[in-house]
């Protein structure tokens, strides 16, 4: 790792300034991804701008619905109260990523900002367009069995990993961001990019810009979720394919259905058309299976990861079949 | 880059080695960082002294194992190479070196972390506690008994890291079953496959009931 400048400042704004002002400088908060990053040489800032003094960790309902702070723990938003009650989705994803110690530094800000796993970006003996624009892409034509199935160019075809947003793409939440030029709230479906001719850029954040948190808006999907990740050990490993179901279920008809998938796009894949094929249908295998077969729409496999163009479907009807009897 | 501290040197011998240590290693890392820094960087850093001040250590108290240290460390050194090279703490392991086999596992504020992807410091002020700091003089923590009794290692690399991790399980209170044990446990990887019989070691002791 190289060397690099550290400050820690107490104030969200002297943040702020310190990466306005330094194009190499990067916020850290949890560092699972960034330390990591760096040991290999694959991102080098040449200033950390440590957050962990600013306030951001409080989880407080607001406005409708649940504002998390930034610095807020993955392991605590996944055992809040308010979040196993009210959010049940998004404590199922957030249990299902990582490992208990990860999950004990990893931050929802910086769960939000990680950085796909590809092989090949991590890999710097390899061309990769995301790390090195301009270079190819390894994957394309490579060992490519983690890769997307949905949006992929012939840049890139790396996979969004986390599943924290996978829940809170399908429950329409918002991350909250401040800057220089003022704050935004994005929705989390616009927050991240599909890779096009740019895939070194994995989202819309400017430069500087600083995720103060996330919003959730409560929409009642408190009992028939289910979070469903399909990896290649029971546990501690990144998806093949995830899925984040929620469903509103009255006498046995779908009133209302959120349904992302992770694992197969780079950037958290919503299926808009699928949960307009679900909405005012009978809960029954036969309409799990349309809406299935609806979100397979426009999947391409790439050789190795054939398989998902099975899995996918699959998962899906399983998700939403498990989501049902809760 | 870690200021290494040997054991059988006296403190005064130690400051002097590790000051000519340190002025040799601002000269020679200034040199190497001419050679290797983009013009651009240059052009900022006109001067040696900005150069070196990339290299400059950083002050540091932390509390590790119940004891006050008060240590100076370059931003990049991790946790884990402050515990085992600046601290001689060598019971926590240094596996993977990059969050993917959890040897490295350490409580930080109570909370089991993975030291290899914690900068030092970025633990200002917390309070640290490592395999070392478990035993109780030559009483030996109750999960670190359970692991001797059930045979939970083979080669013992990752022991530290699943006895930390075992005993933060027991407090978090997910040794509720074998299966949640085995999931809040998945972030230690043993290469031996002493599995089973780590779950037993925890299942022992969440039904003997001790205070851990």
């Amino acid at each position: 790792m190289i060397n690099f400048q550290y400050t820690r400042p107490s104030s969200q704004k002297a943040a702020i300034d310190a990466l306005a002002k330094d194009a190499s400088a990067q916020y850290i908060a949890g560092g699972t991804n960034l330390v990591d990053l760096m040991k290999r040489n694959i991102m080098a800032p040449e200033k950390l701008v440590d957050i962990n003094k600013l306030p951001l960790r409080d989880i407080q309902e607001v406005n409708g619905g649940l504002q998390i702070g930034a610095l807020a723990l993955n392991s605590v938003v996944s055992e809040d109260d308010t979040v196993v009650q009210k959010f049940p989705l998004l404590s199922l994803a957030l249990k299902a990523g990582a490992s208990p110690q990860l999950r004990n530094m990893a931050t929802v800000g910086g769960n939000t900002l990680q950085r796909t796993r590809c092989p090949y970006f991590y890999d710097t003996a390899m061309p990769c367009n995301k790390r090195q624009p301009g270079t190819g892409c390894g994957a394309l034509k490579g060992y490519n069995r983690m890769h997307a199935i949905f949006g992929a160019s012939d840049k890139c075809i790396a996979v969004h990993p986390s599943d924290m947003c996978v829940a809170l793409t399908a429950l329409n939440a918002m991350v909250l961001v401040t800057g220089v030029k003022g704050d935004r709230r994005i929705p989390f479906g616009e927050f991240h990019r599909l890779p096009s001719d740019t895939p070194q850029k994995d989202n819309i954040l400017e430069h500087g810009e600083l995720i103060t948190g996330v919003w959730v808006p409560d929409d009642g999907f408190t009992k028939n979720v289910h979070y469903l990740k399909v990896r290649d050990r029971a546990s501690y490993a990144f998806a093949l394919v995830s899925v984040a179901a929620a469903l509103y279920i009255q006498n046995n008809i779908i009133k209302k259905a959120r349904l992302a998938m992770g694992g197969v796009a780079h950037k958290p894949w919503r299926l808009a058309e699928a949960e307009k094929a679900l909405i005012g249908k009978k809960v029954s295998d036969a309409t799990f299976q349309q809406a299935a077969h609806i979100a397979m729409r426009g999947a391409k496999g790439y050789g190795y990861n054939n398989f998902k163009l099975k899995m996918a479907p699959n998962t899906i009807i399983e998700a939403l079949t498990v989501a049902a009897k809760a | 880059m870690a200021n290494k501290k040997p054991c059988a040197v006296s403190e005064k011998e130690h400051k002097e080695y590790s000051e000519a240590r340190r002025t040799f290693l601002k000269q020679s890392s200034a040199v190497v960082a001419l050679a290797l820094t983009p013009p651009t960087i240059l052009k900022a850093a006109a001067n040696d002294e900005k150069i070196a001040s990339y290299f400059e250590q950083v002050p540091l108290t932390l509390e590790v194992n119940g004891k006050t240290e008060s240590l100076s460390v370059e931003p990049r050194v991790t946790l884990l190479d402050m515990l085992r090279e600046q601290l001689a703490l060598t019971g926590t392991k240094k596996g993977c070196d990059y969050g993917q086999c959890g040897a490295c596992t350490v409580h930080v504020d109570g909370k089991r972390v993975l030291s290899c992807l914690s900068l030092a410091v970025m633990q200002d002020g917390k309070k640290v506690t490592t395999i070392e700091g478990l035993a109780n003089g030559d009483q030996l923590h109750p999960v670190q008994e359970a692991f001797i009794k059930h045979d939970g290692f083979q080669c013992g690399y990752c022991t530290p890291g699943q006895i930390m991790s075992a005993v933060a399980c027991l407090r978090e209170g997910h040794a509720g079953s074998p299966a949640e044990i085995r999931e809040y446990m998945s972030g230690n990887i043993c290469r031996c496959g002493a599995y089973s019989n780590i779950v037993d070691a925890i299942v022992d002791v969440k039904q003997g009931g001790q205070k851990i």
